[in-house]
């Protein structure tokens, strides 16, 4: 086994472990939490993956900001101070039962199916102005969707959030 | 064991599962809405490892990258939704909020 | 272009001993260096220096009793942080509260990987490095968010709100500010941005704009390390001591001292990206020897950061303390627009005179 494959085995426990916390935690500040964990391990995942400006982006953004606004959203949308964060008790033996199932048919798909690699041979490449080029070049429309998209989100979140 | 293509889109199915499982089994509408979180991470370990092992090129991380803006939208306005209903309602139970009007 | 552990490995090739240690145990060292000879005493001397600055504006003495001139106070501050009893409140989130500091500590002491303190002397020489800052710096902003909440305690709480979405906002500027020096340097990494300025063409003058930007980078930054007068929370009168209020001994020497490591890097990145880096004004120092142009170079660069810091403590105790509505309506109707402003003019000024910045075309003229 190669430091690249342990550590790929690291990531994927750091991001797995977390993230099964997150799902059936009863406290939802601790679900909030440990998806730190999960982001992390994901942006972990991505730097193995030769990504590194997408890895960057996804501490940016899921950390620096979604998971930010989450716990923002928790402790805006409890008893702030009495520190009671219990979810009520919900069978989840139903919905895991069906998540395994899922789980078994997409890892027999996956292991099933050939899939056709192509390994280039040189290292990871930088991927910066790669990706510069390829959003303002090729994906250039999908590119102004996004920002479209993202000041309808700023405007609707500002007027939703706003009280009468 | 190297890690090939297959370990990576296991580990972005196990997410994707556990994203699911999150996703039916919470009654706390932020606690769906970190399933749905999952769920979008998942999908984007799926592009970066797809655009390294089969396309060998980076349309896949620009994938990834409108997942992230996709992802903050979303985040964004469901959260805004969220403390609406909170302020209106007391309460961001999901079978709480069962009238189209608040 | 080297990161600092490969240099080490490269100086020490010749050693008997040194020279067949791998990069990695260099890497350890480097990273233990960084942190036992600079990060921490830095931070106490910085502490000192603080508090004899603020004595002088103030028409007070400072600290006088310990050593010559009180010069000795931080050691005996800190030892007395390491001796003290470590209290965790009863009610408050144990998990929580111990895992907020450790956070903080982490990502404050992470950011110094990418900072260039002279040619090849960098932790890690990373293609994103910039980026990679502004990433991990923003998971301060959850230790702070987890402090607040864990300590259960009112001024905490609202301590830690107060910082989530000052610093989330703030963000926005400095990320803006910062994309204006990358238009023009077309890298992200941090020992290539420095390369590119010279002991002529440093960014802050490269164009109006990115003069503009500069302002609104440092005092952007200010408002994310929620120094003063954007310390709204931990604002002493209103909050006591905001998020870390219920801290004691070790952990709170931890807030402490990340509050100056990270002032520190806002010096140090506004050094790196807008005054030159190590580089000397009107002289080149590349052209010495490895062994006299390495610590000038170290030393141009710590002088231009330490007078920055300095700035910065003379900011703080001067001005008066914003309010929580004024800082918000600062962020957003001042900075966010003219940052928009300065990287849309960048971008018209790079398309304009080709790149091209106001030294160079001065120089221009001349040789013309």
């Amino acid at each position: 086994m190669t430091s690249y494959d342990s550590l790929f085995y690291v990531f994927a426990a750091v991001t797995i472990i977390p993230a099964i916390v997150t799902v059936f935690h009863p406290n939802i500040l601790y679900a909030a939490l440990s998806l730190f964990g999960s982001f992390f391990g994901v942006a972990g995942i991505y730097v193995l993956l030769g990504a590194d400006f997408i890895a960057a982006t996804q501490v940016l953004i899921y950390v620096g900001g979604i998971l930010v606004l989450i716990l923002f959203a928790v402790m805006l949308s409890k008893n702030i101070y009495g520190m009671t964060f219990q979810d009520e008790k919900k069978k989840k033996i139903l919905p895991t039962l069906f998540g395994i199932l899922l789980l078994g048919f997409l890892i027999k798909l996956i292991t099933t199916v050939h899939w056709n690699t192509t390994l280039s041979e040189e290292g990871p490449l930088p991927t910066t102005a790669a990706l510069g080029n390829l959003l303002l070049t090729e994906y250039l429309l999908p590119f102004e969707l996004a920002s479209v998209l993202l000041l309808a989100a700023l405007i609707g979140a500002i007027i939703l959030a706003r009280s009468k | 064991m190297t890690v090939e293509l297959h370990h990576y889109l296991i580990l972005s199915s196990i997410l994707f599962v556990l994203g699911i499982i999150g996703i039916i089994s919470r009654k706390n509408s932020i606690g769906i809405l970190m399933g749905i979180e999952l769920v979008m991470n998942a999908c984007g370990i799926n592009f970066v490892a797809f655009s390294k092992y089969i396309a060998s090129d980076f349309s896949g991380q620009i994938f990834a990258l409108f997942i992230f803006v996709i992802a903050a939208a979303e985040v964004v306005v469901a959260l805004a939704i969220v403390l609406r209903i909170y302020q209106n309602k007391a309460t961001i139970d999901i079978e709480e909020v069962k009238d189209l009007k608040c | 272009m080297t990161s600092l552990p490969e240099f080490l490995k490269e100086l020490f090739e010749s050693w008997p001993l040194l020279g067949i240690l791998p990069v990695w145990f260099y890497s350890i060292v480097a990273i233990f260096g960084l942190l036992f000879l600079f990060l921490f005493p830095f931070a106490g001397v910085a502490v000192y220096v603080e508090r004899k600055i603020a004595g002088d504006i103030q028409a007070r003495i400072g600290p006088n009793v310990v050593g010559p001139y009180g010069i000795l106070q931080w050691i005996a501050d800190a030892l007395k942080l390491l001796l003290k009893e470590d209290i965790i409140p009863t009610n408050a989130d144990k998990k929580l509260f111990i895992l907020s500091p450790m956070l903080i500590f982490i990502s404050g002491a992470c950011a110094y990987a990418v900072i260039p303190f002279a040619d090849n002397v960098i932790l890690a020489n990373l293609n994103i490095g910039i980026f990679y800052l502004l990433a991990i710096t923003s998971m301060v902003t959850l230790g702070l968010i987890l402090g607040g909440w864990a300590s259960n305690n009112k001024w905490s709480l609202l301590g830690g709100l107060r910082a989530a979405a000052q610093v989330v906002s703030y963000e926005i500027p400095v990320a803006l500010s910062i994309l204006t020096v990358v238009l023009v340097t077309g890298t992200l990494d941090m020992a290539q941005i420095v390369k590119m300025q010279g002991p002529f063409y440093w960014n802050i003058f490269h164009n109006p704009f990115l003069f503009i930007s500069a302002c609104i980078y440092y005092i952007a930054a200010l408002a994310e390390a929620n120094r003063t007068p954007f310390d709204i929370p931990e604002a002493d009168s209103e909050l006591v001591s905001g998020y870390n209020t219920e801290y004691s001994g070790m952990r709170f020497a931890i807030f402490f001292l990340i509050e100056y490591a990270e002032c520190f890097i806002i010096c140090a990145v506004a050094t790196t990206l807008f005054l030159g880096g190590w580089h000397l004004p009107f002289f080149d120092l590349s052209s010495l020897t490895l062994g006299l142009r390495i610590p000038l170079q170290i030393m141009v660069f710590m002088t231009k950061s330490i007078l920055l810091l300095l700035t910065m403590m003379w900011i703080r105790w001067t001005l008066p303390r914003y309010r929580v509505d004024q800082l918000m309506k600062l962020c957003w109707e001042v900075f966010v627009p003219f940052s928009f402003a300065c990287l849309i003019g960048t971008a018209f000024w790079m398309v304009l005179f080709k790149g091209k910045g106001i030294p160079e075309l001065i120089l221009g003229l001349f040789v013309s």
